[in-house]
């Protein structure tokens, strides 16, 4: 029942409990000639509602994996190998298909990098919208035509496009589109993913901003997945950075920013050059991400670590054999690496 | 010619597309009355959005397509039109181009031993029996060593960085006095792309060769760049040396591109930018007047009227505006 009390701020100070997905050592295995392969490796993550995360690594990390994982779209070779995605405390794992078709577009939705090419080149944009709307609720055909010219209108479209086909709308006006779509069932979460990693500066930074007007308005909860961490940092409240099917570090966006903890997340936040200020000779990360058909022994992130070196010999030790396990140093902040001291698991 | 002169120049460029299709004979402007010069052992970063026509003008100047008008100078002598293979080769052993997709640029079944070699014997820049050595020479030039493992390894064998390392050690086979880098890093990861970017720099100040980096990233033009040049919609807006046009950027569309870009730099809360309809792509028979009108907030009567010229309207920086760099 909802409080007649006076509205509190709870958006952002969303406690424990009311999470409302909850990853919970997730784990994602793909068979490859027959080996399998741990794509995401015991991955616990939180998400409250009306709050923006940030997912970020780089290709292969398994940020993608994660996101298809909690709509439960894995395609073979890809399964879920263990652990639990629980939205508002239900288990997405153990749902039918019947139960996962509801759930999708009304509680989750999802938009990926090329969704800008997922639409039907024959049917109207305003057909889709109706066929998507349809299959969820009741609703007549002309009802369902009004609220999606309403839709794009929210996007920043003109209403009349509905009766547009996708040939004739941009890249960045088709990715608005499928933006539209995504909230047309007003879902508590939106996950973008990549979502405008394949489009112009200008345009990804229009569609930001009404992301973030939409968000602040609606108050759904948004997972966004890039490899973008200057964007992040930006727009999410709160950042997981995941390394090799793992995560890393995760921390309030403006603590990451002033300070990271491991050395993947200060080599990733230094790989971006500054527009302004002073320029200094950036080093980047050496190396390249590992093979997760033979993930390196202890911390993955050892073999390209600046900090991991012989001549330390006891925590050389650790490193190369120990995996490090994510503690909590600070309220909110999140490390796995053997350099950091202290905290909690 | 001085050693300091430009070594490559291109005076009018223009390059028109014919359109497929459709009664009437358009043609794609995809570049339009394009001018500028690369200063000597510096990067000159040319930076625009998908279709502006920047990776044209690299074609143009590495010979790939041939100019619609407009001439193409390396070092004073006018190259746009050589056909001969002989002209042609030894244009093509000054000036080189590296590609943005280091996975397609490979041949898949040979070694990379069998890419470093080819340009050194078509070329015929190396006896035969210095080829080996002239081949690990190059790849640790290039960072990739030990070299002769790295030589005997097939391009699948190599991550995204080491190919583009590779790519760029085919380039320097000829000794270039100019590089083309069209877009080198947007395929790879975040991580490696600044170590592609130091490797240009060396390059640069180590052996003295000029480059022009096209890009859409304006950071990693201000990052490697001396001097930067924006297209808009086919034609050149803004030119000049990079932190000057990055700090007082002239033309309403630089001062666009500036805002969207993040900037954790800067703070954690950018400026919103004005949505405006228009695109940057070229366009088919465009009207006369400034491509950018449509979007301009500055825009004034005479805009949708006049093409405006590249007007140097501070030292050394021009800009194509009637309102921030007037012609009179």
């Amino acid at each position: 029942m909802t409080s007649v009390e006076p509205a509190e701020q709870t958006v952002t100070t969303a406690t424990e409990d009311d999470a409302l997905l909850e990853l919970q050592q997730l784990a994602v295995e793909y068979g490859v000639g027959g080996k399998r392969v741990r794509a995401v490796d015991g991955v616990d993550l939180q998400l409250h509602a009306g709050e923006i995360v940030g997912l970020a690594g780089e290709s292969g990390c398994g940020k993608s994996t994660v996101a298809n994982a909690m709509m439960q779209i894995l395609r073979p070779p890809a399964v879920i190998a263990g652990g639990s995605i629980r939205f508002r405390g239900e288990n997405l794992v153990d749902m039918s298909a019947e139960e996962l078709r509801r759930f999708r577009w009304r509680n989750v939705s999802m938009v990926f990098q090329s969704a800008m090419n997922a639409l039907n080149p024959l049917m109207r944009v305003g057909d889709q919208f109706v066929d998507m709307m349809r299959a969820h609720e009741r609703i007549s055909r002309k009802r369902a035509l009004s609220d999606a010219a309403d839709l794009l209108e929210v996007v920043g479209l003109d209403r009349r496009r509905v009766r547009a086909y996708p040939h004739e709308l941009s890249g960045g006006m088709r990715q608005r589109v499928i933006i539209a779509m995504a909230l047309a069932l007003r879902p508590e979460l939106l996950i973008l993913d990549e979502p405008t990693t394949a489009l112009d500066v200008v345009v990804q930074r229009e569609i930001l901003q009404q992301v973030q007007d939409l968000q602040r308005e609606l108050g759904f909860a948004v997972l966004f997945i890039t490899h973008d961490v200057s964007l992040l940092l930006e727009i999410a409240h709160r950042i997981a950075i995941m390394y090799a099917g793992e995560i890393v570090e995760s921390a309030p966006a403006a603590r990451l920013a002033a300070a990271p903890q491991h050395p993947y997340t200060q080599g990733l936040l230094t790989s971006f050059p500054p527009l302004s200020g002073p320029l200094v000779r950036l080093t980047g990360i050496p190396g390249a991400p590992p093979d997760l058909r033979q993930p390196p022994r202890g911390c993955r992130f050892h073999p390209r670590c600046p900090h991991c070196t012989p001549e330390q010999p006891d925590l050389y030790v650790r490193q190369t054999t120990e995996p490090p396990v994510l503690r909590e140093i600070e309220a909110g902040h999140e490390v796995a690496c053997h350099l950091v001291a202290g905290g909690k698991e | 010619m001085s050693s300091n002169a430009a070594p490559l120049e291109v005076r009018n460029l223009t390059k028109r597309f014919p359109v497929s299709g459709g009664v009437r004979r358009a043609r794609v402007q995809a570049v339009d009355d394009v001018s500028f010069e690369l200063r000597p052992a510096a990067i000159t970063a040319l930076v625009g959005e998908s279709g502006s026509g920047k990776s044209t003008v690299a074609r143009l100047l590495a010979r790939l397509h041939d100019p619609t008008a407009g001439t193409v100078l390396f070092e004073g002598a006018d190259v746009s039109r050589v056909r001969r293979r002989r002209d042609v080769l030894n244009y093509r052993s000054q000036v080189q181009i590296i590609f943005q997709d280091p996975f397609a640029s490979l041949n898949p079944v040979k070694t990379i031993r069998h890419h470093l070699e080819r340009p050194l014997r078509i070329h015929r820049i190396v006896p035969r029996r210095q080829l080996e050595g002239r081949v690990h020479e190059l790849l640790r030039t290039v960072g990739l060593v030990p070299p002769d493992e790295v030589a005997a390894k097939y391009p699948h064998e190599l991550s995204g960085g080491q190919r583009q390392r590779v790519a760029i050690a085919r380039a320097l086979a000829v000794g270039p006095k100019v590089v083309l880098a069209d877009e080198p890093t947007s395929m790879l990861d975040v991580s490696i792309r600044i170590g592609i970017l130091n490797l240009m720099l060396r390059l640069r100040d180590e052996f003295g060769i000029t480059f022009l980096y096209v890009t859409h990233d304006l950071a990693s033009a201000r990052y490697v760049a001396d001097d930067i040049l924006v297209m808009y919609a086919g034609q050149i807006v803004e030119s000049g040396p990079v932190e000057e046009v990055l700090a007082s950027p002239l033309h309403p569309y630089t001062r666009l591109l500036l805002s969207a870009v993040p900037d954790p730099a800067a703070n954690l809360h950018a400026e919103r930018i004005e949505m405006r309809k228009g695109v940057a792509s070229a366009a088919v028979d465009p009207p006369e007047g400034c491509r950018f009108v449509t979007r301009c907030p500055l825009a004034i009567d005479v805009c949708s009227r006049v093409t405006p010229l590249l007007v140097e309207a501070r030292p050394d920086q021009a800009a194509r505006c009637h309102v921030t760099a007037p012609s009179t």
